[in-house]
């Protein structure tokens, strides 16, 4: 059972569709219990870093999650779930995020020179970094849709691959049982479907 | 660097697709269930779910064919007709939609725009605009492209733009269903205004009007279309094929290829 954590932000509907689709049982909840009976954790989000932070932290999963976490239970963040993994994010001002990867969330309209639109929206190629157990039969070249303006920097160690728009935009990361992913794995075709399955199986 | 995107649009009239000529003389053409799980697996890079007759009936989606639809498919799913409040944005996202098409609510109430963004983000707000060449130049049209609204049409996408619009889909009614290219001048003159995404829609009639597409304007992130893509006259594989053959960057992999 796959547990995606309820508080408040983002399309839900999407992530337990695919899960259903490929017959991986999953529970949309915020309640710690339910948490603590799941063998995997998906930590979604979308919209605005200070906005879903502080749901996160009025939903009252925070010190659940730390401690799957620490347990070694797997724990997927997806979009902004991947960047509220990290220490902080420069959103209006700075927001402290969960902070268990070391690494920070940077606005693309700060850091890009080039004419390039912003949101990154669309199809990007992933370019691999590192093999894993998570990129199992993902081909060279595969395509992911993404949707962001804000990415992260960090020292690199935790990134399996990486999409580039101007920079090279880390698209998969893992470190130990933490694993993240910048695109939409549910909105990403067959290839996001393997890689929700290859989570799966971890 | 991102692909060019490849989006059918299922226009929605009593539950089955349709499409028609000019925005008129529509006819019946399949099943959107299947039609959507035929184009999940075989290469669009997104889906517009597009209810017509919403706002000319009055009434709101139909939300369970709307769920039916979004259960079969693992790509973006774009969703318009008649949204004119932050209730129907709600309903839309809660039934799987990634994206919201406003078209005429925004003409009612410029501000639902505004709202719409401020509340789901830019990129979940994408404004479709009817385009028709009248006295005026460039003119916006309503209800589905029944009635002319006096609003002169690259303005209004600067200032839909500027409301917070994260996307533009131009619909040009003298080229739809026509079948003899995009509307190349049009797309031309939003283009050198605006920063956001731009879909073309209307026209398309062949692999070659996609490649003329993307090769005049770079600017143009995607293309749309409807009747060629549903009644299987241009594969979207096929279509793929020939644009990458061209060095036209498009997603090729994922899908099944024929």
């Amino acid at each position: 059972m796959i547990a995606i954590i309820d508080y408040g932000v983002g399309n839900l509907f999407s992530i337990q569709n695919a899960l259903n689709h490929l017959g991986i049982s999953s529970c949309i909840t915020a309640d710690a219990a339910k948490i603590k009976a799941a063998t995997k954790i998906i930590l979604p989000g979308v919209g605005a870093y200070t906005d879903a932070m502080r749901c996160l932290e009025k939903s009252g999963v925070i010190p659940t999650l730390t401690e799957q976490v620490e347990k070694g239970i797997p724990l997927l963040g997806i979009c902004l779930g991947m960047q509220l993994l990290y220490e902080k994010s420069s959103e209006y001002g700075e927001t402290k995020g969960l902070g268990w990867i070391a690494g920070v969330v940077v606005s693309m309209h700060d850091t890009f020179t080039r004419d390039l639109k912003i949101p990154h929206m669309g199809w990007n190629t992933l370019l691999f970094k590192k093999d894993d157990p998570l990129l199992a039969n993902i081909a060279l070249g595969s395509d992911v849709y993404f949707v962001h303006s804000y990415y992260i920097v960090s020292k690199q160690a935790e990134y399996l691959a990486v999409s580039e728009y101007e920079v090279e935009i880390p698209a998969i990361i893992r470190q130990k049982n933490i694993y993240g992913m910048q695109f939409h794995p549910e909105k990403s075709g067959e290839v996001g479907l393997q890689l929700l399955a290859n989570f799966a199986k971890i | 660097m991102l692909s060019k995107r490849i989006i059918p649009c299922l226009d929605i009239r009593d539950g089955v697709v349709v499409k028609g000529v000019n925005f008129d003389n529509i006819k019946e053409i399949a099943d959107p269930v299947e039609l959507a799980k035929y184009y999940n697996k075989t290469g669009a890079d997104e889906l517009v779910f597009y209810d017509i007759s919403a706002a000319i009936e009055q009434r709101s989606i139909f939300l369970t064919l709307l769920r039916e639809v979004a259960k079969e498919v693992f790509i973006p799913l774009c969703v318009g007709g008649n949204i004119t409040t932050l209730a129907d944005i709600e309903a839309v996202l809660a039934n799987g939609a990634d994206k919201v098409s406003i078209n005429s609510g925004a003409l009612k109430n410029p501000n639902l725009i505004n709202e719409a963004a401020k509340k789901y983000g830019n990129q979940c707000i994408v404004a479709s605009v009817d385009i028709k060449r009248t006295a005026l130049g460039f003119e916006v049209f309503s209800a589905g492209g029944r009635i002319a609204t006096g609003i002169e049409a690259l303005g209004w996408i600067v200032e839909l733009e500027k409301r917070g619009a994260g996307e533009v889909v131009v619909n040009s009614i003298d080229t739809d269903g026509v079948r003899g290219g995009f509307d190349l001048p049009l797309l031309e003159a939003i283009s050198a205004l605006i920063t956001i995404p731009i879909i073309a829609s209307g026209g398309a009639g062949n692999a070659e009007h996609f490649i003329t597409l993307f090769e005049s304007n770079p600017k143009v992130d995607g293309g749309l279309a409807a009747s060629i893509f549903h009644l299987k006259e241009l594969p979207i594989p096929e279509l793929k094929q020939a644009l990458a053959a061209k060095n036209i960057r498009v997603r090729s992999s994922g899908y099944d290829k024929v």
